[in-house]
């Protein structure tokens, strides 16, 4: 069998807060192929962000165990967990998070300065393409939601991750920019990409490979079932 | 608290870090014109601390995107650092150059931090000097002791609270050594005890001779300040200079 993108086995965070512990995750586990696009839904305060934010190398789980492309990252020292992330996950957010100061072609540069690499602009620029923006010189300010998240994607994408995880990409997006973002995504995964989203939007959710719901950190429901699809809408 | 001079360069010439005068400028949707500054005459001096009062819509965002030369006037002249950006017939200045002319002499700091989520403190703090082919972590870890965040340096943002993401941005502002900080409603999404502590910090680095321009519709905060611009519907109204 193929090694998983991502594999996640009995993942707990907990937190305390005064003298109550908080478990923001209580033992999740999954599995991202290559090539696979998981959708992740549940109600606000259900563990999404917390579990992407293990996934992603961002913090590190209370209990359990993160596997990316075959490596271990649990327990793996600061120095080479943050080399390793910047390697092999690419992260998009609700906020673009873009620099205003910087134009777009700059701000895809940014993750190659700090891993100091070369052919910085040109690499943008291909970046840039892939993600269909054409305005590369433009300030952030300057372009409307959609654009300024596909230069946030190309900035994610830049450095050739394999494991991509989105919080809310299209969360502050309009449906023409949301059918355009999702279909970016949709080219990734064809080229081999292990895809994470968290979404509210049940259309978005509608659009991959399976759906998983999370509920006090818990899956409740895995894989897809339409029954399920339809009670989450009705909820929303 | 380490003292560090955060104006190694803030002489121009003239004494003034920015001049505009019949200021305008009209954004373009299609067939429609939105007039966002009419007619502007202002200057700012070395050393000064001035405040841009008006309410939503009256062109404060606008009016510091060209002063930053973040975007150009459709009419009047502009000088910034000593440098024509537009002169009453056009612009003078190439994109290029003003993209130099901002990296050079401007820090910015904005309601929402655009704090980049995967990076530290102090890595967000370097980014626009690294990006400029320089690196100086000292001048960040000590920027960021500056602003009473020397034990949060490899911290991310989403440890931190939003008072202290906002000193973050003002470190990172200031990372270039800028001549002028253009800070656009930069309490606007924190509570009042910290509004109050970072006010309190614009108020030290202008003491040390950082000229700062601070875009509100908090008219408190504007009552603090000296020199303030009154902007309603894209022009100077009546001020209390
Ligand atoms: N740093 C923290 N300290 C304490 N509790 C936290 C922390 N981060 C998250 N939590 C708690 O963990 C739980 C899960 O939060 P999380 O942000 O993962 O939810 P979410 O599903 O992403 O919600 P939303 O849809 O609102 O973004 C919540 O109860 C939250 O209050
Ligand atoms: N990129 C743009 N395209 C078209 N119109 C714009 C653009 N930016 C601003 N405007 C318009 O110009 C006017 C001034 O806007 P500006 O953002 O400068 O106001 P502001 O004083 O900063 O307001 P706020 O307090 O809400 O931030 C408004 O009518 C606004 O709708
Ligand atoms: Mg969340
Ligand atoms: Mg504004």
């Amino acid at each position: 069998m193929q090694t998983p993108i991502l594999q996640a086995t009995d993942v707990w965070r907990s937190y305390q807060r005064g003298s109550e512990t908080i478990h923001a995750l209580a033992g999740m586990s999954l599995t991202v192929q290559a090539g696979e696009m998981l959708g992740i839904v549940g109600r606000s305060g259900s563990g999404k962000t917390t579990f992407l934010n293990q996934a992603g190398c961002l913090d590190t789980p209370t209990k359990g165990n993160i596997n990316i492309c075959g490596t271990e990252v649990t327990g793996m020292p600061e120095k080479e967990l943050v080399a390793f992330r910047r390697d092999h996950i690419g992260f998009i957010f609700q906020l673009f998070y873009l620099i205003p100061t910087l134009t777009a072609v700059e701000n895809v540069e940014l993750p190659m300065i700090f891993a100091r690499e070369s052919r910085r602009r040109e690499r943008a620029l291909e970046a840039l393409e892939r993600v269909g923006l054409r305005e590369v010189n433009a300030l952030p300010h300057q372009l409307n939601g959609g654009d300024m998240q596909r230069v946030a994607i190309a900035r994610a994408l830049v450095r050739k991750p394999q494991l991509l995880l989105a919080d809310e990409p299209t969360g502050r997006l309009e449906h023409q920019s949301r059918t355009a973002i999702m279909d970016i995504f949709r080219g990734l995964q064809a080229e081999g990409l292990g895809i994470v989203i968290v979404t509210h939007d049940p259309t978005l959710a509608d659009e991959t490979d399976r759906i998983i719901e999370l509920r006090d950190g818990r899956i409740s429901s895995p894989g897809r079932d339409s029954a399920m699809e339809s009670s989450l809408k009705s909820e929303d | 608290m380490t003292k560090t001079t955060v104006t190694q360069q803030s002489q121009t010439i003239q004494g003034r870090v920015a001049t505009a005068a019949g200021l305008g400028k009209v954004y373009r949707r299609g067939p429609e014109e939105i007039h966002a500054l009419r007619d502007i005459d202002l200057s700012f001096e070395t050393g000064g601390f001035y405040c841009v009062l008006g309410p939503s819509g009256a062109g404060k965002t606008t009016l510091l995107n060209l002063l930053g030369v973040m975007d150009v006037p459709t009419s009047g002249s502009l000088t910034v650092a000593g440098q024509i950006v537009a002169d009453g017939e056009k612009v003078r200045l190439a994109e290029g150059k003003r993209d130099r002319l901002r990296l050079e002499n401007i820090g910015f700091i904005f309601i929402e931090f655009f704090l980049i989520p995967t990076l530290t403190a102090v890595e967000n703090v370097q980014m626009p000097l690294l990006w400029a082919g320089k690196e100086d972590r000292a001048y960040a870890v000590e920027l960021l002791e500056r602003v009473g965040l020397g034990h949060r340096l490899t911290h991310r943002p989403a440890e931190m609270s939003g008072g202290e993401m906002q000193r973050v941005a003002i470190a990172r502002a200031l990372i270039n050594r800028p001549k002028l900080l253009l800070a656009d409603e930069p309490t606007g999404n924190v509570d009042t005890r910290t509004r109050d502590s970072i006010f309190e910090l614009f108020r030290e680095l202008n003491d040390d001779g950082l000229v700062i321009v601070l875009a509100t519709h908090d008219q408190e905060l504007a009552g603090r300040i000296d020199r303030v611009t009154h902007l309603r519907d894209g022009r100077l109204a009546k001020g209390k200079e």
